[in-house]
């Protein structure tokens, strides 16, 4: 998975240096943050909602078997068809025989990020089928042919007049406009179209209650009501963590979650689904199946400090309050996951040999666990990552991948030097002496790229203190 | 398949949460806020409204003459009804006392693979009743059934939803625990608190943009 030519690094340089991007990041994520604020202006009041929010999401993760096996047999009593993946390939075949058994040709597709991991689009395109992204930033960037830069807002690194270009040429007929009302518009009518004559529905799940079998859809636009609604066959993939035990656990995380989001109070709809439509009923869809992905979450449920990952509620918060993120942007990161979240949760998913290094891009600010409405310990976690990476005996994949041996002796001979005064005096010395004429080379040339290196005094703060004639400095 | 991958999933969770255990105390719910009705309906009013619901408190036995009036006001050409139920006979038995320059009354024909092109492309307005509304966050709880399908509050331009004074709760928990929702929960229960909107250009609200561009509620009040 993820593109074999991904450089982190190179990456970042080229976020760094767009000036549209940036500007269009930097605004979007302070309207965020700042709505956000708005919302839960109360912190006694939201310190208290994230208490339970937590405890919700723990109580859940600790019986996860147990749950999981309730909300499969709630389904099937009523009438949800349940399907188990342990891979994204898994889940991608599953969803296409569902399409082959219906013969179903065309989907609309509300907004999933598991769909995302799965790479579900490419793959049904692959097998001749039409599949339509319809919440209206993903569908801006379905036109455009990328992929989301944020789990909330994934069209966010556009600004109008991208996307007023973007329509005209990719819908036909659609004349030039940079008014926000005529691009919804446009898009309203395309997708009405396809809506109506869909063969088949796909959305993602916020939360799936044990207790009654019930799936739920947070949103604004109706399109997930519309994917759920009007087809005749509704698919719903969830990853195995988004199960909650109890429907009074509903209330606390659904506050949380669209305060977090969009700092909004509730959301336009909040959508829950029990059952497939039921003789005597009108409209909503025949046959509901739900496909529950586990692709390495099960693996991350074994450890007890990093199964605080799958508290994670989606909300995207932490990339909006993140420095790193709000600079660089979603796509940056080179996976589905961006941002603090991503960080901890895709090196788990994907190994982090292959994650390029982005544990490496936090400065540990803390501010996506002050704001986290589960509260994971994220900054702690992305320790642990900076840890597994160079330790051997790690557990988390790709463990170990940037242990070597300069480094490790490197870290031999600091660590000798300040255990023992003489020999710190010494290096200090001969830090003074021919320090500044070490030659700028490996991580040094990196460091010193866009920063001047320090210059080293002559004399240490020991030697000008003995020289003013203290005495026992 | 999917059989084997649910063995090998299992297998994988059951030792995992064995591992070690999450020690959460669970914290107390917050105090249930008390409210009296007119202040219920102040609050569900004012957050409504906020989202650009437009909200009408009138009183119950006049519902449909405002109803009427609104509409000949706003020129609607179809409205789709729910005959069956207290609201869908309301608005007949209000139409049979006149119905000059009002929209033409329509209803559910059949299921929706045959009514879906006047659905989508002839109907202006939908009206339903809601189960409830909720105070704190300021929504409507609906509960679509067979006399009110599910697609009557999605996909007319117009939704007008009735709701009675005395069912708006305080918060969504209460709701829940009052009305016993685990033990009967329906095909689909919904929360709508105002239009389809999207902030997804440039963090710019628009309405409208997959769902009902307007939403109408008449609040009856005793």
């Amino acid at each position: 998975m993820g593109d074999p030519t991904f450089s982190f690094e190179k990456n970042v340089e080229t976020a760094l240096g767009d000036t549209q991007l940036r500007a269009n990041f930097a605004f979007a994520m302070s309207t965020l943050y700042q709505k956000r604020k708005a919302v839960f202006a109360d912190e006694a009041e939201t310190e208290r909602l994230r208490e339970i929010g937590n405890a919700v999401r723990q109580r859940a993760l600790g019986k996860l078997p147990e749950l999981l096996e309730k909300l499969e047999k709630k389904c099937t009593e009523n009438g949800i068809q349940v399907h188990w993946a342990e891979t994204t390939e898994e889940a991608n075949r599953i969803i296409l025989k569902i399409m082959e058994d219906h013969q179903a040709r065309r989907m609309v597709k509300g907004k999933s990020m598991v769909s995302e991991e799965m790479h579900l689009n490419k793959f049904l395109e692959e097998h001749g089928k039409e599949v339509m992204e319809t919440d209206l930033g993903e569908y801006i960037i379905q036109l455009a042919g990328e992929t989301p830069s944020h789990i909330i807002v994934p069209a966010v690194h556009k600004n109008k007049d991208q996307i007023a270009r973007l329509f005209h040429e990719k819908i036909p007929g659609a004349p030039y406009t940079e008014k926000v009302e005529e691009l919804n518009a446009l898009a309203r009518k395309t997708l009405r179209e396809k809506f109506q004559h869909a063969d088949i529905g796909l959305s993602g799940v916020n939360m799936a209650v044990a207790e009654t079998g019930t799936l739920c859809l947070v949103e604004n636009e109706g399109n997930g009501r519309m994917c759920t609604t009007v087809p005749p066959v509704h698919v719903a993939v969830m990853g195995l963590e988004k199960v909650v035990e109890k429907l009074s656990d509903v209330p606390p995380v659904l506050r949380l979650l669209t305060g977090s989001a969009t700092g909004q109070i509730i959301t336009t709809y909040f959508n829950m689904i029990t059952t497939p439509r039921k003789p005597g009923e009108k409209d909503g869809p025949k046959e509901v199946h739900l496909v529950i992905l586990d692709n390495g979450r099960s693996a991350i449920l074994g450890d007890p400090e990093l199964r605080q990952t799958l508290q994670c509620i989606r909300c995207g918060t932490c990339l909006n309050h993140c420095p790193v993120y709000t600079r660089i942007g979603g796509h940056a990161y080179g996976f589905v996951y961006p941002g603090p979240i991503g960080k901890i949760l895709t090196p788990q998913m994907e190994g982090l040999e292959k994650t390029g290094g982005i544990v490496s891009a936090s400065s540990l600010c803390n501010a996506c666990e002050e704001v986290c409405p589960v509260k994971i310990p994220i900054p702690e976690l992305i320790r642990r990552m900076r840890n597994e990476s160079y330790d051997p005996k790690g557990t988390v994949p790709g463990h170990g991948y940037k242990w070597n041996l300069p480094e490790v002796l490197v870290w031999k001979i600091w660590a000798l030097v300040n255990r023992f005064p003489r020999l710190n005096e010494l290096a200090v010395k001969m830090g003074g002496l021919f320090g500044n004429r070490f030659p700028k080379i490996g991580p040094i040339k990196q460091w010193t790229r866009i920063r001047t290196a320090p210059r080293l005094a002559r004399h240490s703060l020991h030697e000008l203190v003995k020289a003013e004639g203290v005495e026992n400095e | 398949m999917s059989d084997t991958a649910r063995e090998r999933i299992f297998a994988k969770l059951r030792p995992a949460v064995a591992a070690g255990e999450f020690n959460v105390p669970s914290p107390e719910l917050p105090p249930r806020p008390e409210w009296t009705q007119t202040e219920k309906v102040e609050k569900l009013k004012t957050l409504m409204e906020a989202v650009r619901s437009e909200v009408h408190a009138v009183k119950a036995e006049a519902w449909t003459d405002a109803l009427k009036a609104l509409a000949r006001r706003r020129g609607f050409k179809t409205m789709l009804y729910a005959p069956g139920t207290p609201v869908g006979d309301a608005v007949k038995q209000a139409w049979s006392e006149g119905s000059g320059s009002l929209p033409a009354l329509r209803t559910y024909e059949g299921t929706i693979e045959n009514y879906k092109d006047t659905l989508f492309h002839d109907t202006d307005v939908g009206i339903t009743s809601t189960l409830g509304g909720i105070a704190e966050t300021g929504a409507l709880i609906l509960w679509p059934d067979a006399a009110e399908p599910r697609l009557m509050s999605l996909i007319p331009p117009i939704h007008i939803a009735v709701l009675e004074a005395d069912k708006i709760y305080g918060t969504f928990a209460e709701a829940m625990e009052t009305m016993a929702w685990p033990e009967r929960m329906p095909t689909n229960a919904l929360l709508i608190s105002g239009p389809s909107k999207t902030a997804d250009i440039e963090m710019t609200l628009a309405f409208g943009v997959h769902g009902p561009k307007e939403l109408i509620v008449f609040i009856l009040e005793p």
